[in-house]
């Protein structure tokens, strides 16, 4: 059976991986080739490699990175975070990662996701949704979450899925840094309503969220970064407490 | 031992190359027939569409490489699918080395088949050594269909040929390169054959 994912993100800012609370008192937690193996080791599915600060003076450097990333790890990886242009992603993907995750440059112009996916074949097209419930009702925000556009996140989500976009990386900005549990609702209405997988992020503090997201929300794959990298849980004991809850992971 | 990767306009050669560095193999990436001729091994990778991939190789004249040599050739996703008799994506007749069909998804369920999933009802030289119901990557929106050939069967809607032998012949349907330490052992076995 196929199985639900855990994915392990790594903010990188200057080459190192980076902990941080909404992006402030940024502390390096190391060399984010080795904590990608380190978490590969402990069974992640697949690693989100996020460029948060994606200027265009780092950009070499993120590809060094990429491929260093790409030699050394033997599970599939995403990388995110500057991407403006089909140029962009052209060389993320050459420089080895398997995907390629899209967020503000998608709804400043819709029509780039169907370029990318005729491209590069919509396997390797993520569409990074940051949304916050206001009033009963999920807006997309974009540009790290300052501003708010007129989509709601599931005609939005429909609307990159007619375009091409292999899956949908949704983040609750209601629930991201909050570690009280992923935003369980609208994941559910999304992966009900979408024909592509559905990942979930934002909220995670402890197993029961996994398993909650998993089962309630139906979703296909979750992310987490901080509960990882702070050591308050591994991937591999994550795995054997869902595994043992009845969802099938890969042990 | 010479390693070649068949090289053409279907991506996805980046990571089978790291893949086997990794195994302490330095591939040879080529489209050539000649340089084909002085290999030890053919990996036939491949992330794309069957038919603008079928009619690369015609044009480069590989197809015709492929049905001749005595090699051991894998076929990495797209490359098992056009070692098959047919392909539904876009009508594509394959280099039937492999007698099966390929089909498409039927659709009410999520495509592509993204993810980690098993492998069962192992046989075969690749998988000596792999234990049953090992977790493998797949990311794919057609499948060969499930045949008696097959050396491995996986559940995604339906059963499918996750992997096929056939004299000099192997494919598999998921990612070897980006399955694990599983993905490295069946890679090796190929390598060692």
């Amino acid at each position: 059976m196929l199985t639900r994912r855990i994915i392990p993100c790594l903010d990188v800012h200057r080459g190192q991986t980076v902990k941080g609370v909404q992006f402030m008192d940024l502390q390096p937690v190391g060399d984010p080739v080795q904590l990608g193996q380190l978490y590969a080791q402990q069974g992640a599915d697949e690693l989100a490699y996020l460029d948060i600060s994606a200027t265009v003076e780092s950009r070499r450097a993120w590809e060094a990175l990429i491929r260093r990333v790409a030699r050394q790890l033997n599970i599939p990886f995403m990388v995110g975070g500057g991407v403006r242009a089909v140029d962009d992603v052209e060389r993320m993907l050459r420089a080895g990662a398997d995907k390629v995750s899209v967020n503000s440059a998608a709804v400043r112009e819709p029509e780039l996701v169907s370029r990318l996916s005729r491209e590069f074949g919509s396997q390797c097209i993520v569409v990074a949704i940051d949304a916050r419930k206001e009033n009963g009702d999920w807006w997309v925000y974009t540009h790290g979450g300052r501003r708010r556009t007129a989509w709601r996140a599931l005609d939005w989500a429909m609307e990159v899925t007619q375009r091409g976009a292999g899956e949908i990386l949704l983040t609750s900005m209601n629930h991201d840094g909050s570690r009280e549990g992923f935003a369980v609702e609208i994941v559910r209405r999304l992966a009900e309503a979408l024909p592509i997988p559905v990942i979930a992020s934002g909220g995670a503090g402890k197993k029961e969220h996994f398993l909650q997201l998993f089962r309630q929300g139906r979703a296909d794959a979750a992310l987490a970064a901080s509960v990882f990298h702070f050591g308050h849980m591994r991937i591999d004991q994550l795995k054997h407490y869902l595994k043992e809850n009845g969802i099938e992971v890969r042990l | 031992m010479k390693v070649a990767i068949l090289k053409y306009n279907a991506g996805n050669i980046f990571s089978v190359q790291t893949a086997l560095q990794r195994l302490g193999y330095v591939p040879v990436l080529t489209d050539e027939v000649q340089r084909l001729d002085k290999v030890d091994r053919v990996i036939f990778p491949g992330v794309g569409e069957a038919r603008s991939a079928m009619a690369y190789l015609k044009q480069r004249g590989l197809d015709q490489w492929l049905r001749r040599t005595t090699k051991p050739v894998l076929g990495i996703c797209l490359g098992l699918q056009l070692l098959c008799e047919y392909s539904e994506e876009n009508d594509t007749p394959g280099l039937g080395i492999f007698p099966v069909s390929v089909r498409r998804f039927p659709p009410h369920g999520k495509v592509p088949h993204m993810g980690w999933n098993t492998i069962q009802r192992l046989k075969g030289r690749l998988f000596r050594g792999v234990p049953e119901a090992s977790y493998v990557y797949f990311v794919h929106s057609f499948y060969p269909e499930w045949h008696a050939l097959a050396t491995a069967q996986t559940i995604y809607q339906v059963p499918f040929s996750a992997a096929m032998e056939q004299g000099n012949f192997f494919g598999v349907q998921f990612h070897p390169e980006k399955s694990g330490e599983v993905g490295e052992h069946i890679l090796k076995n190929f390598l060692e054959l």
